[in-house]
């Protein structure tokens, strides 16, 4: 803490883990998160933690199954066709309440697509991610400093709910450097409380079952109204995101991520400009900042919803709107990195009440 | 009066849902005894399987975890490499081993991770009810190869103790049947030195039992312990085909290539 240095997202993130107490890491090399798994693997051992390459994202995140039914602080990190063959594992996590942390470090899709950043993961992230009812925490950094420091939250949130939780990136975030501060002392885990649904050494105690399977009629409806009870404490307790310049704003913006970066500087643009534009960052994707953009849907009459995708967000913007603003989006896919002269275009159709014209793919 | 036979305390009271005829009960009973021979109980994780096995969890007597098919030697790995004291075994079916979970099967033992598998070789998905396994026999008739396994349609089935017997992180594989006593009395010991093999370090072990499923084989219990001796035992010889105690000394490899 205090020490101001200059590291790389990915690096950062991977460091941020450890000193959160993460002491196993399960990983498989993918574009753009390499770095992630290749600091682990000289890290970890360093603080007596366990660092394996698997052979596959599915074999990946059934080890983190394992380390963590054990109560081991693990994490994996992948990018997007990683990350879809690791819902197997987070599935089973989350039917069996085992605390994760996992990233995405989204690249342009669906398919093997690009390498490119994107937010096209979007629905998957907030949806669960895998079969079954269930979500997981989503936390969006903007910066290499909340790419360091998140991974503790992630921990700490998952622990206390015992849900996956994960911090979905892209290759901007993943690849650049930023000077940055740890805002928290380095946790040892093992000065932390050792979990009581733990497996292990059984000496003297009854013996656990982590299973994430019950065929007895109602006995998993049971379980899933349980889980939901947790959902919904994550949904009234654990809302993170940021709000400026809403006063007295006619249009408030609303982004994420390295996405909000760059709408942040078209907003300063139309300020400088004279326009009344605010800006309003999800830093939890899920919990999703459903009631601050209710109330302001009250007081403002245009939403801008962009994104680096085709329109996902922005579904959640209007189910929390509820017809009490216009919502406009403008977005690029699958590596399309919008400019800030191009988003400060699209807020001055929206300001006007719209239409916000979509880019031309002829002109991309 | 002196007691000269109880249940063992490896296994749970818990009573098993298994067909009659089944080879299960035998191979947990066996593990149980194992388990309770070497005063390992309470330090043994069992991994379960998907497959009729899947209430593995409510069998044995220690903690366990149930994972998704074909992923326990994953599983496995991630608690053996964060908890190398405790004694982790993952039981699985051919399907399980096999098929969905070939790559974790292959990679795990050469990886040498220091891991027991219990290994059910029945040649038929039982709990899905009877469709063709990686390790049903040719001319074998199952729901998905009604006209019998033939090797220019479904391929050739799969002999795992041989395929895992070239990799070099594999200390110890044996093969054994559960067809009669004295076959069953071989099996206890080779699932005894697969458990001795992970807790004196040697690295990867596994023990292959051939078990009869007259269920799915659609065949009364007698004539499947036949079937296995008959058809089975010769397809897939008993025997060690891997063993850490006859191992020929290993050099430390070499450093190639720049180190960064």
């Amino acid at each position: 803490m205090g020490e101001r240095i200059l590291m790389k997202g990915n690096e950062a993130m991977a460091e941020g883990a450890v000193r959160a107490g993460c002491r196993f890491f399960a990983g498989y090399p993918i574009t753009p998160q390499n770095e992630v798994p290749e600091y682990m693997s000289w890290r970890l051992p360093e603080v007596g933690g366990f660092f394996i390459q698997a052979e596959s994202e599915v074999a990946a995140s059934n080890m983190l199954f394992g380390a963590a039914a054990c109560g081991v602080r693990v994490m994996t990190s992948s990018s997007s066709p990683g990350i879809s063959l690791k819902q197997e594992g987070i599935s089973y996590c989350a039917g069996a309440d085992l605390p994760i942390f996992y990233a995405d470090i989204v690249r342009g899709g669906p398919g093997l697509g690009n390498i490119a950043p994107s937010q096209g993961n979007y629905f998957q992230a907030t949806r669960g991610g895998g079969h079954g009812d269930y979500q997981v925490i989503v936390l969006a950094p903007n910066s290499v400093s909340e790419m360091a420091n998140f991974p503790r939250l992630c921990y700490e949130l998952a622990f206390k709910y015992r849900v996956p939780a994960m911090i979905s990136a892209d290759g901007i975030l993943g690849q650049m450097m930023e000077p940055i501060e740890f805002d928290f002392e380095p946790i040892d885990p093992d000065t932390l409380p050792k979990p009581d649904w733990a497996i292990g050494d059984a000496t003297g105690r009854e013996r656990r079952v982590v299973k994430s399977y019950d065929l007895r009629v109602g006995a998993v409806e049971k379980q899933n109204w349980e889980r939901n009870k947790r959902f919904e404490a994550i949904r009234t307790n654990e809302v993170r995101y940021q709000l400026e310049y809403e006063e007295g704003a006619e249009l408030i913006v609303a982004a994420y991520g390295s996405c909000a970066r760059v709408a942040k500087s078209a907003v300063m643009m139309a300020r400088s400009e004279g326009l009344k534009v605010g800006i309003m960052r999800p830093i939890t994707l899920w919990p999703f900042p459903t009631e601050v953009l209710n109330e302001l849907a009250g007081r403002v009459e245009n939403i801008l919803v962009m994104e680096m995708n085709l329109g996902q967000m922005v579904q959640d913007v209007k189910l929390a709107v509820e017809g009490k603003a216009r919502v406009h989006f403008y977005g690029r896919p699958a590596g399309g990195i919008p400019t800030s002269e191009e988003f400060l275009q699209k807020i001055k159709e929206a300001i006007k009440g719209g239409p916000v014209i979509p880019i031309d793919p002829e002109d991309i | 009066m002196e007691k000269v036979f109880e249940r063992t305390r490896g296994l749970t009271e818990v009573r098993m849902r298994y067909c009659p005829g089944c080879g299960h009960g035998i191979a947990h009973r066996l593990v149980g005894e194992v388990i309770e021979e070497l005063g390992v109980r309470e330090k043994t994780i069992c991994v379960g399987p998907v497959g009729c096995s899947v209430f593995a969890d409510e069998y044995f007597n220690c903690d366990a975890i149930q994972g998704a098919h074909g992923r326990g030697p994953a599983i496995a790995t991630g608690i053996k490499r964060t908890h190398p004291d405790l004694v982790v075994f993952s039981y699985q079916g051919d399907g399980d081993l096999a098929s969905i979970g070939m790559a974790e099967t292959i990679h795990s033992a050469s990886r040498g991770e220091n891991i027991t598998i219990i290994f059910i070789n029945n040649g038929i998905y039982g709990m899905t009810g009877g469709q063709m396994a990686p390790t049903t026999l040719l001319g074998m008739w199952s729901t998905t190869s009604p006209a019998g396994r033939k090797a220019e349609v479904e391929g050739y089935p799969f002999h795992m103790c041989e395929l895992l017997s070239s990799l070099e992180g594999a200390t110890y594989l044996e093969r054994v049947a559960m067809n009669k006593a004295a076959n069953i009395i071989k099996a206890r010991k080779a699932v005894k030195k697969a458990f001795q093999t992970q807790i004196e370090k040697k690295g990867f072990s596994m023990v292959e039992l051939l078990s009869p499923c007259p269920t799915d084989w659609a065949m009364p219990p007698l004539e499947a312990l036949k079937f296995l001796e008959e058809k089975m035992i010769p397809y897939y010889p008993l025997g060690v085909y891997k063993d850490w105690e006859e191992k020929v000394e290993e050099k430390e490899p070499e450093k190639v290539g720049v180190e960064k």
